[in-house]
C-alpha cells in the first residue's frame, strides 16, 4: 500500500517538477534573448512571447468591461468543440471497427479495400476539413441540412475511422493459432471464438488507435471551424484573437492553452478507460 | 479389448502434407483401452503430435478410420469427448485464472453456478487455491500448465489429450507435475494420449509407452510399463524402471532414432 | 478452417496470383471513380461539396503551373519541417535513452504532449516569422514531427533484451558501444515507421498551416482562397496535389526503409 502512494507522490512531484522546469526554461530564454536584442529565431517581446503569468490571468479577466471571464468563454468553446470530437470519435469508431471485423472476416475485402485504407492515411484528410464543412453546409439530405457542430463531427468520425479500422484487422487476426486451434477442440461457433477470443486480443491495438484518434478528433473539430462560419467553437476564438494578435497577444495564448487541454484530456481519458479495461502485461524497457 | 470397448482405435491411419510432401504418418494402427495411459514417443518428425492432431479432429488424415468413444473423431469433438493440453498453456492474457478455467464452460452453455462450482473443484484439485484472481503473467510456468490442465478438465472430459505438457519446465517441476497427473488420472478414471520427448516421463507415467520413429511416421513397437500404481518418485529409484527406460531407448534406436 | 488467416506472404505467390490479387482493388478504383463522375452529380447539388472528377482535373489542367509551383513551395516548407524536427527528435531520444532517469520520467509527458493541437499554433509562428516566411510552417511542421519520433525511437532505443544488454556488460564495453551495436539497430523499425507518420504530419502541417494565413503562392492558401469564392474545382485541385506530394514523400521514406531493413522479417513478408 504504502509503495502505491510512494510512486503516486512521485509522480506528482516530477509533474510539478516538469510544469516548473517549463516556466523556468520559457521565463528564461525570454529574459535572456530580450536582454541581448538577438533576433533569431524571431525577435522577443511582450507581443510575441507574453509572461506565462499573463497568458494564465488573460483567463481570469473579462474581454470587455462588464463582461464575464474569458475563462467562461473557453469553457463554453471547449465543450462545444469536445461535443464535435467526442460525437465525430464515436461514430467514426464505431464505422470502424464494423468495417476492420468485416474486412479481417472476408479475404476479398482485404485485397478490395484496405490498399485504399492505407493509401488514404496519407491524404490530408485536415486540409480537407474547410471544404467539407463549408460544402456540407449548402448540402440538403431530404430537405435536411446538417446543424454547423454535426459538420465538424464528420471530420473528426473521418480521422477516427481510418486508425480504428487498420487497427481492428491487425488486432482481430493477432489471435494466437493455438488459441484458436484450441477453441476448434471445444467445437466453439465462429461467434464465440469472435467474441471470446479475437475481441478481446484485438483489444490492446484497438486503444492504440483510440488514442491516436482521440488526439486527431479534437485537431480535427478545431480545424473544421476555421471556415469563420462557426463561432462557437475554439477554432473560432482563435480566428478571433488571431486578428486582434497586436493588442492582446495573451489571448491567443490562452486559447492554445485551452485547446491544448482538450487534446490532453481526451487523450487521458482514454488511457484512463485503457487502464480500466485492458489487463496486459507490463512493458519491459531496459 | 473388444473394438467396442475402446476409447481410441485408429486403422491404417496416413496423413501427407502438401502435394507429394511430407508423410507425417503412415499406416498407423492404434487402439486405446478406457483408462489407459498412453505415452506416445520419438523423435521429432515422427508424427506424434499430428497423430494426437487426428484422434482431436483437429487435422484430417489422408486415409484410414479413427473412432473415438465409438464415433467418428468429428462427433466426438462436436460432443466435446476429450479435452486437449498444449505445450504452451494458451490461457488469455485478460482473464483471471478462474476465468480461464471456466472458458470451456461458458462456451459450452453452463450457468454461472456451476461454472463457479466446477472451477472451485478444479482450482482444488490442481492446487491452485488462492490464485483465483491473478492473471496469467503473474504466475510461473509450471503453475500455468496447471490452469491450462485445470481447464481441460473443466468439463469432465473421459480423455485427454496432451502434447508435451511439460515440456517447457524444468526438470524438478516436471517431476512434480507428473506425480499430480497420475493423481488426477486415478482419481478421474480417465484415459490419457501424453505426447512427450522424454523416455523417463513416459515409462514413469504410462500404462503403455508406443514408440514412433519418422520418414515414414510409423510405430515400431509399443512397450508395456508393468510397474505398479500408485507410482511415486519412489518408482523412480525402482530396478525395474530403469530396466523398462533401457526397453524403450532401445526401441528407440531400433526404429533409426539418433540418440 | 480458420477464415482470418493471413493470405500467404506477397513473395511467395507467383505472378500470375499476384495480378489476380488485384483485381478487387483495381474493381473498386474502377467502381470509385465512376461514382464520383456520374453517381454524385446525378444524386444533387453536389458540386459544392464534391464536384465531378472531371472538372476538378480539368481545374488542375487550366492552373497546372500555379498549383505545381505552389506544391513544391509548400513541400519544401514541410521538407524542411520534417527534417528539422526528426533531427532534433533523435538527439534528444538518444539523450534521454542515455540517461535512462530521465527518458522514463519524461515518457509520459511526450505522450501527452502529442496530444495537443500543435496546428492551432499556427497564428502564433505568423506572428514570430511573419505570415509570409516559410519559417512559421516549418516550424509548425517541425513540432508536429517531433513528438511521434521521439516517443518512437526512445521506445526502439530501450526496448532491447535483457540479454543483449548483458551480453554487452560482459565484454565490459563503453555505453556508446552498446549503442552503436545494439541500441541503434534495435531502433530502426521504430524509427522507421515514426518517420514515415513524420512524413504525413509535416505535409499536413504545412499545408494547413496555410489555412491561418501565409504567402499566396502556397497550396494551403489557394485552397482556402478558392473555397472562399466557391471554386470548389481549384481547391479540390489543390488537395490533389498536396495529396499525390504525400503519397510521394510517404513512398520516398517506404522505399528508404526497405533499403535499411532489407534484413528484418516485417520488411521481407511484405505484409499489408
Amino acid at each position: 500500500m504504502t509503495s502505491r502512494i510512494g510512486s503516486a507522490a512521485a509522480r506528482i512531484a516530477v509533474l510539478v517538477l516538469v510544469l516548473l522546469g517549463l516556466w523556468a526554461l520559457w521565463e528564461g530564454y525570454r529574459a535572456l534573448w530580450e536582454e541581448t536584442g538577438w533576433t533569431r529565431p524571431f525577435r522577443v517581446n511582450a507581443t510575441t512571447m507574453p509572461h506565462l503569468h499573463d497568458i494564465v490571468g488573460a483567463l481570469f479577466d473579462p474581454l470587455r468591461e462588464g463582461e464575464p471571464l474569458l475563462a467562461r468563454f473557453m469553457l463554453d468553446a471547449a465543450l462545444f468543440t469536445a461535443k464535435e470530437a467526442a460525437v465525430g470519435f464515436a461514430i467514426g469508431a464505431a464505422i470502424g471497427f464494423l468495417l476492420g471485423a468485416l474486412i479481417a472476416r472476408f479475404a476479398v475485402l482485404q485485397r478490395g479495400v484496405m490498399p485504399y485504407i492505407i493509401a488514404s492515411q496519407t491524404i490530408p484528410i485536415l486540409a480537407i476539413a474547410p471544404i467539407v464543412v463549408v460544402g456540407l453546409g449548402n448540402v440538403s439530405i431530404l430537405g435536411w441540412t446538417p446543424k454547423d457542430w454535426m459538420r465538424v463531427a464528420v471530420i473528426a468520425a473521418y480521422l477516427t475511422f481510418f486508425p480504428v479500422t487498420v487497427n481492428t484487422v491487425r488486432g482481430l487476426r493477432s489471435a494466437d493459432p493455438a488459441a484458436v486451434e484450441l477453441m476448434e477442440s471445444y467445437a466453439a461457433g465462429e461467434w464465440a471464438v469472435f467474441w471470446k477470443l479475437r475481441v478481446p486480443a484485438s483489444l490492446p491495438y484497438l486503444f492504440s488507435a483510440f488514442k491516436v484518434a482521440a488526439t486527431a478528433s479534437v485537431v480535427g473539430a478545431v480545424i473544421g471551424e476555421l471556415p469563420s462560419s462557426i463561432q462557437s467553437g475554439l477554432g473560432g476564438w482563435i480566428i478571433n484573437f488571431n486578428q486582434y494578435y497586436a493588442l492582446d497577444p495573451e489571448n491567443l495564448w490562452a486559447v492554445n492553452l485551452v485547446a491544448a487541454l482538450l487534446g490532453i484530456s481526451f487523450f487521458l481519458v482514454v488511457v484512463l478507460v485503457e487502464k480500466l479495461v485492458v489487463h496486459r502485461p507490463p512493458e519491459i524497457l531496459v | 479389448m473388444s473394438t467396442s470397448e475402446a476409447v481410441v482405435s485408429a486403422r491404417s491411419i496416413s496423413k501427407t502434407f502438401g502435394k507429394g510432401g511430407v508423410n507425417a504418418l503412415q499406416d498407423i494402427d492404434l487402439e486405446v483401452g478406457q483408462g489407459e495411459f498412453i505415452s506416445l514417443i520419438g523423435p521429432s518428425g515422427c508424427g506424434k503430435s499430428t497423430l494426437l492432431r487426428v484422434i482431436g479432429d483437429l487435422v484430417e488424415p489422408s486415409s484410414g478410420e479413427i473412432l473415438v468413444n465409438g464415433k467418428s473423431a468429428h462427433r466426438a469433438r462436436l460432443d466435446r469427448d476429450y479435452g486437449i493440453v498444449f505445450q504452451a498453456a494458451v490461457l488469455y492474457d485478460w482473464r483471471t485464472v478462474a476465468k480461464n478455467i471456466a472458458l470451456p464452460l461458458e462456451l459450452m452453455g453452463y450457468d454461472r453456478a456451476t461454472r463457479a462450482g466446477r472451477v472451485r473443484e478444479l482450482l482444488h484439485l490442481m492446487e491452485l487455491d488462492g490464485f483465483e484472481k491473478h492473471y496469467p503473467w503473474q504466475l510461473s510456468g509450471g503453475m500455468q500448465q496447471r490452469v491450462s490442465i485445470a481447464r481441460a478438465l473443466s468439463f469432465s472430459p473421459a480423455l485427454l489429450l496432451m502434447d508435451e505438457p511439460f515440456g517447457a519446465l524444468d526438470e524438478m517441476t516436471r517431476e512434480r507435475l507428473n506425480v499430480e497427473l497420475l493423481r488426477i488420472w486415478a482419481e478421474l478414471g480417465s484415459t490419457v494420449i501424453f505426447v512427450t520427448h522424454s523416455i523417463s516421463e513416459a515409462v514413469y507415467l504410462s500404462t503403455r509407452v508406443v514408440v514412433m520413429s519418422p520418414r515414414p511416421g510409423r510405430i515400431t513397437s509399443v512397450v508395456p510399463i508393468d510397474l505398479p500404481q500408485p507410482r511415486t518418485f519412489e518408482t523412480r529409484e525402482d530396478p525395474r524402471f530403469f530396466e523398462l527406460v533401457t526397453q524403450v531407448r532401445e526401441a528407440l534406436h531400433a526404429g533409426g532414432a539418433e540418440l | 478452417m480458420n477464415a482470418y488467416a493471413q493470405s500467404a506472404p506477397r513473395a511467395e505467390r507467383p505472378w500470375g496470383r499476384r495480378l489476380r490479387g488485384w483485381v478487387p482493388a483495381l474493381v473498386v478504383l474502377g467502381l470509385g471513380l465512376a461514382a464520383w463522375e456520374w453517381l454524385l452529380p446525378a444524386l444533387g447539388d453536389e458540386r459544392y461539396l464534391l464536384p465531378p472528377l472531371s472538372d476538378v482535373l480539368q481545374a488542375f489542367w487550366d492552373d497546372r503551373s500555379e498549383l505545381l509551383e505552389a506544391g513544391w513551395i509548400t513541400f519544401k516548407e514541410a521538407l524542411g519541417g520534417f527534417v528539422l524536427g526528426c533531427s532534433l527528435a533523435f538527439v534528444l531520444a538518444l539523450v534521454l535513452a542515455r540517461w535512462r532517469p530521465f527518458g522514463n520520467a519524461l515518457m509520459p509527458y511526450m505522450i501527452a504532449a502529442n496530444a495537443v493541437p500543435i496546428v492551432a499554433f499556427a497564428p502564433i509562428t505568423n506572428a514570430w516569422f511573419g505570415t509570409l516566411s516559410p519559417w512559421s510552417k516549418i516550424v509548425i511542421a517541425a513540432v508536429l514531427c517531433f513528438f511521434p519520433v521521439l516517443v518512437n525511437t526512445l521506445r526502439g532505443l530501450t526496448s532491447v533484451r535483457p540479454e543483449s544488454i548483458e551480453l554487452m556488460r560482459s565484454y565490459a564495453v563503453p555505453q556508446r558501444v552498446v549503442f552503436r551495436r545494439v541500441r541503434i539497430p534495435n531502433s530502426l523499425p521504430f524509427v522507421f515507421s515514426a518517420l514515415k507518420i513524420a512524413s504525413v504530419l509535416a505535409m499536413i502541417g504545412a499545408v494547413v498551416g496555410d489555412y491561418f494565413g501565409g504567402s499566396t503562392d502556397a497550396l494551403g492558401v489557394k485552397v482556402v482562397s478558392a473555397v472562399s469564392v466557391a471554386q470548389y474545382e481549384t481547391a479540390w485541385a489543390a488537395i490533389l496535389v498536396a495529396s499525390m506530394l504525400g503519397i510521394a514523400f510517404y513512398g520516398a521514406v517506404a522505399f528508404a526503409e526497405r533499403l535499411a531493413l532489407s534484413w528484418h522479417p516485417s520488411t521481407r513478408a511484405g505484409n499489408e
